[in-house]
């Protein structure tokens, strides 16, 4: 009797009562559902852990139970347990994300627990992500596609599994991380979504093996293509690969012949489809996913055009008046997106951002279409994010300041667009910042130390070839010497070394919602470590924080002024800092730079630290809007003087940052960990004699 | 009293140096006007050599400062020294410069002192002359001086920048790499290596030159190149050569020595 199986309905009715905290909104009955068909000893396990999970937290035991019959296909009894078991060891040392993380996990333990050294997208993405930024010289950014999906790109984006275990070793399961990227990176270099592939195979009555055998040929192709330019890399992929099927070989010489291209491989799918055979598997090969590749490249290419018809235009525009009417303008295509523009016979240059288009568009096209080479007419161009309809909150208080704004639609100011609100941040844990400075006692001292020695003081050195003064002891030395016929050094006077920094600096913290957590910690951390190191240095500094929402509330939160010592109470402010709204930037480096520029110091240094970019709600703030504001904001603050330095913490890259902040005066910082030891070398990078 | 002035030295081999440009003629030009020049660009893109072979082209002895952050103006423009119960007058690079006709070229101008740069204010305007205080002495440039200065417009830090009133006396030049293809040339040349090895270390500059801003402040220069072909032809392998003279020199970040190591491998 014991080992019946439970039906749904007996199920539902156990469930009910070991999850007895279970939301509402759960739907036991589908979760009774899928445990029917597990095995009586199965069931009660699945019971009694859900059961001792729920004890704990009943969200975790919901998990469980829905995760249960998965776990069982991978997992044998003992393997379920562990399982279990690790997974609420994880909630009491993690907290509730690292435990579901774990639990939700299933391959990944199997793997681990079988002994297999795997690999994991989240370990090797940022280096891979440098890897293939290394070959592209485009931002292709990575993602993860969760465990067991094959990876593929939108030539865009490439897409990796979360997890690789194929081989024994984890440098080798890496190494395959790599050789799939490496590959799905020629696919966008190589050409290979240049043609219509839908198009080309509709005709063909099973699509999904079609893609098979293309994705194969295409890596024949990719791998002959790779060897040319990147031997080495070749080489390693041909060692994870070993040598390809037997069947492949009638069509090798023809698909590495240095002038192959995909309509190769298009062909001799042909050929491999008629004679009726399944593609063979081999490792890392990926899938295509033709149709999404073809809207994201059609999309790139039309704003690539775009901008680079734009900038012809205004090469014409600026050239003309030689002859007094319309500029000729020439254009030489080169190699690689290299072009030689003539105006009126006169050779110039592309500005950077459509060389670097002109660049994107050879390689996705082979060469320069001809309409992008003409130039954008008069009033073709209309700005593609169009402004949306405001949204402004009433305030019933009057704005403490106003700022105007910078519209690049208009190419002017809104005038005093922005109201801003300086508040005061509301004090956190008095003992926080003693928490921090324990948890990095090392590292702070290091810090203190190192910015000690940069300290500027006045030093006299004495017994120098040169000064402005005489050195007496040396004077009365060389006296005696040449009284007794030594010959007297010639080091008789002293310099005095003035080393003044006259420095100030602004520190302009983000403290936007998307900030909330893991950001927001790391924000306060690093001020913490500034904060040691900048009273170490002696130059005076300030720090803010920003949120707002909408232009009509714009929030300043005061943490510390100029002036203020760094005590009890700014070390409550920075440990209240906290994630509040939206990021709108432009007008908090307004005011900021105002303050700043009060100070009397030579050198002005504004540092803001975000996680993103500029963003607002409702309104047309993000986008194109809100950068271009932005970099009108500091550009005005450069004209006072004061020099900027972004510091952002993007995961994915920040392609935006050149563009409103100017090359050499940004970092991107790809893991938030990373701030808190980096901050002080930044800033001390930044303000180095 | 005395007076010690160092002998200047000419050029008398042809340095090797490939123009990119028009750099070559623009620079007589202003040297035929006696207009002081500026050179800006990326370090190891070929600054130092071109100066040493424009000294060469027109034949005039060359000095060469090295800025750093203590040369003061006595560095530059020399010294009372005492010798026995003598006081001699050293003349510093500039000085000697300026009474041989040399050409004076100051390497990376921003790391000198402020004050430093003064003194070449009056050197680099019509006036053409320059003030000796220590002596009394107003020393006038014969029309062979040339002053070349050069920067590294790439740093962050906000005391290295040079003043406006510095920086508009001068015909600015700039520099970039060369073309993959003369790049190649380059190294093969200077590097003593094949063609085929050469195109090589271009293409491994060229993929570190994508990762500037991404976590390298500066990408692979022509003179780290030329580098690592030498330590090939002096008999050591590709990628050994390639992670000695390429990818530990421009980093110490161990995730970026990763990054080097995998690019230096996908090359050869």
């Amino acid at each position: 009797m014991t080992d019946r199986r439970l039906f749904e309905h007996e199920l539902e009715e156990r469930l009910d009562r070991v999850l007895f905290a279970s939301p509402s909104h759960r739907s036991i009955t589908r979760l009774a559902q899928s445990l029917e068909t597990l095995s009586r000893r199965q069931q009660d396990k699945v019971l009694h852990w859900a059961g001792v999970a729920a004890k704990t937290y009943a969200e975790i035991g919901y998990l469980l139970a829905t995760l249960a019959p998965q776990a069982f296909e991978l997992l044998d009894d003992d393997g379920f347990d562990a399982w279990v078991i690790a997974g609420l060891d994880a909630y009491d040392r993690q907290g509730l994300r690292p435990a579901m993380e774990l639990l939700r996990d299933l391959e990944g333990f199997r793997a681990e627990r079988e002994g297999r050294a795997l690999a994991r997208y989240a370990d090797v993405e940022a280096r891979l992500t440098r890897f293939v930024h290394g070959l592209s010289g485009r931002p292709l950014a990575l993602r993860n596609v969760g465990s067991g999906n094959p990876a593929w790109t939108d030539t865009e984006i490439l897409f990796l599994p979360d997890l690789l275990a194929e081989r024994s070793s984890a440098e080798d399961n890496r190494r395959l991380f790599k050789a799939t990227a490496a590959l799905l990176w020629a696919q966008t270099r190589y050409g290979t979504f240049s043609v219509d592939i839908d198009a080309a195979i509709a005709d063909l009555p099973d699509r999904p093996q079609a893609l098979a055998w293309l994705t194969l040929l295409e890596a024949v192709r990719l791998d002959a293509r790779i060897a040319q330019e990147l031997p080495g890399l070749a080489r390693e992929m041909a060692e994870l690969r070993g040598p390809w099927p037997d069947g492949l070989a009638p069509a090798l010489p023809r698909l590495q012949a240095a002038t192959a291209t995909v309509q190769d491989s298009l062909a001799l799918l042909r050929e491999f489809v008629a004679a009726g055979g399944v593609p063979p598997r081999l490792t890392f090969l990926g899938t295509l996913d033709p149709t999404a590749a073809r809207r994201v490249r059609a999309e790139r290419i039309a704003k690539e055009t775009k901008v680079l018809r734009n900038a012809l235009a205004a090469l014409k525009g600026a050239g003309g008046r030689k002859q007094g009417g319309e500029a000729v303008l020439d254009i030489a295509p080169g190699e690689d997106g290299a072009m030689e523009i003539r105006v009126d016979g006169d050779v110039v240059a592309l500005p950077p951002e459509a060389q670097a288009a002109a660049q994107a568009l050879v390689q996705d096209l082979g060469e320069l279409p001809p309409e992008a080479l003409s130039p954008a007419g008069s009033g073709g161009w209309l700005p593609t994010d169009l402004a949306g309809p405001g949204t402004d909150l009433v305030n019933d208080r009057d704005a403490d300041f106003r700022y105007d704004e910078w519209d690049y639609h208009r190419s002017a100011y809104r005038k005093g667009w922005c109201h801003v609100y300086e508040v005061e941040v509301k004090p956190g844990d008095a003992d926080y910042v003693e928490e921090v400075g324990n948890r990095h006692r090392a590292l702070i001292s290091q810090i203190r130390r190192r910015f000690e020695a940069v300290r500027g003081e006045d030093r006299v050195l004495g017994r120098q070839p040169e000064g402005e003064e005489i050195d007496l002891d040396a004077q009365v030395d060389a006296h005696i010497d040449r009284r007794s016929g030594i010959e007297p050094s010639p080091r008789l006077f002293c310099r005095r070394i003035r080393n003044e920094r006259s420095m100030a600096a602004m520190f302009m913290v983000d403290m936007s919602g998307s900030t909330k957590g893991w950001v927001n910690d790391a924000e306060r951390e690093s001020l913490i470590m500034l904060c040691e190191a900048l009273e170490a240095l002696g130059d005076d500094y300030a720090i803010y924080g920003f949120s707002g929402w909408t232009r009509t509330r714009c929030d300043i939160y005061r943490i510390k002024a100029f002036g203020d010592r760094y005590d009890d109470a700014v070390k409550r402010r920075i440990a209240g800092i906290e994630a509040r709204d939206y990021t709108r930037m432009g007008v908090a480096i307004r005011h900021l730079t105002r303050l700043l520029a009060a100070q009397p110091v030579r050198h002005k240094l504004l540092v803001t630290l975000s996680d993103g970019r500029p963003d607002d709600f409702g309104d047309e703030y993000r986008g194109t809007y809100g950068i271009e504001d932005t970099r009108q904001a500091l550009h005005e603050a450069r004209r006072q003087g004061i020099r900027s330095y972004c510091v952002t913490i993007d995961r994915h890259g920040a392609d935006y940052l050149k563009r409103m902040v100017g090359p050499a005066a940004y970092t991107v910082l790809d893991e938030v960990g990373k701030l808190p030891t980096k901050i002080a070398d930044i800033y001390r990078r930044l303000t180095a004699n | 009293m005395d007076l010690l002035s160092p002998q200047l030295a000419s050029i008398d081999d042809e340095p090797y140096y490939q123009p990119v440009g028009e750099e070559v003629g623009l620079f007589e030009a202003a040297a035929a006007r006696r207009l002081p020049v500026l050179l800006k660009g990326p370090t190891g893109c070929g600054k130092t050599r071109f100066v040493e072979y424009m000294a060469w082209k027109l034949k005039r002895p060359l000095v060469t400062v090295a800025c750093h952050d203590d040369l003061t103006t006595a560095d530059l423009l020399g010294r009372y020294l005492i010798v026995g119960s003598e006081t001699v007058w050293m003349d510093g690079p500039l000085t000697a410069a300026v009474r041989a006709g040399a050409i004076c070229y100051l390497d990376e101008i921003v790391e000198a002192r402020k004050d430093t740069t003064v003194v070449i204010h009056p050197l680099a305007d019509s006036r053409r002359v320059l003030t000796v205080d220590k002596r009394g002495e107003l020393l006038p440039a014969p029309d062979d001086f040339l002053l070349v200065i050069s920067y590294n417009p790439g740093y962050q830090s906000i005391l290295k920048e040079i003043k406006p009133s510095t920086r508009q006396r001068f015909i600015a030049l700039e520099f970039d790499y060369p073309s993959a293809e003369l790049e190649a040339q380059i190294v093969a040349s200077e590097g003593g290596v094949d063609e085929a090895l050469a195109k090589k270390l271009v293409k491994l500059g060229e993929l570190t030159r994508n990762l500037k801003g991404q976590g390298l402040d500066e990408g692979a220069s022509t003179r780290l190149l030329v580098h690592a072909a030498q330590i090939v032809s002096a008999g050591r392998t590709p990628i050994e050569a390639a992670n000695a003279a390429i990818a530990r020199a421009l980093t110490d970040d161990p995730d970026m020595t990763q990054t080097l190591d995998d690019l230096v491998r996908a090359v050869f």
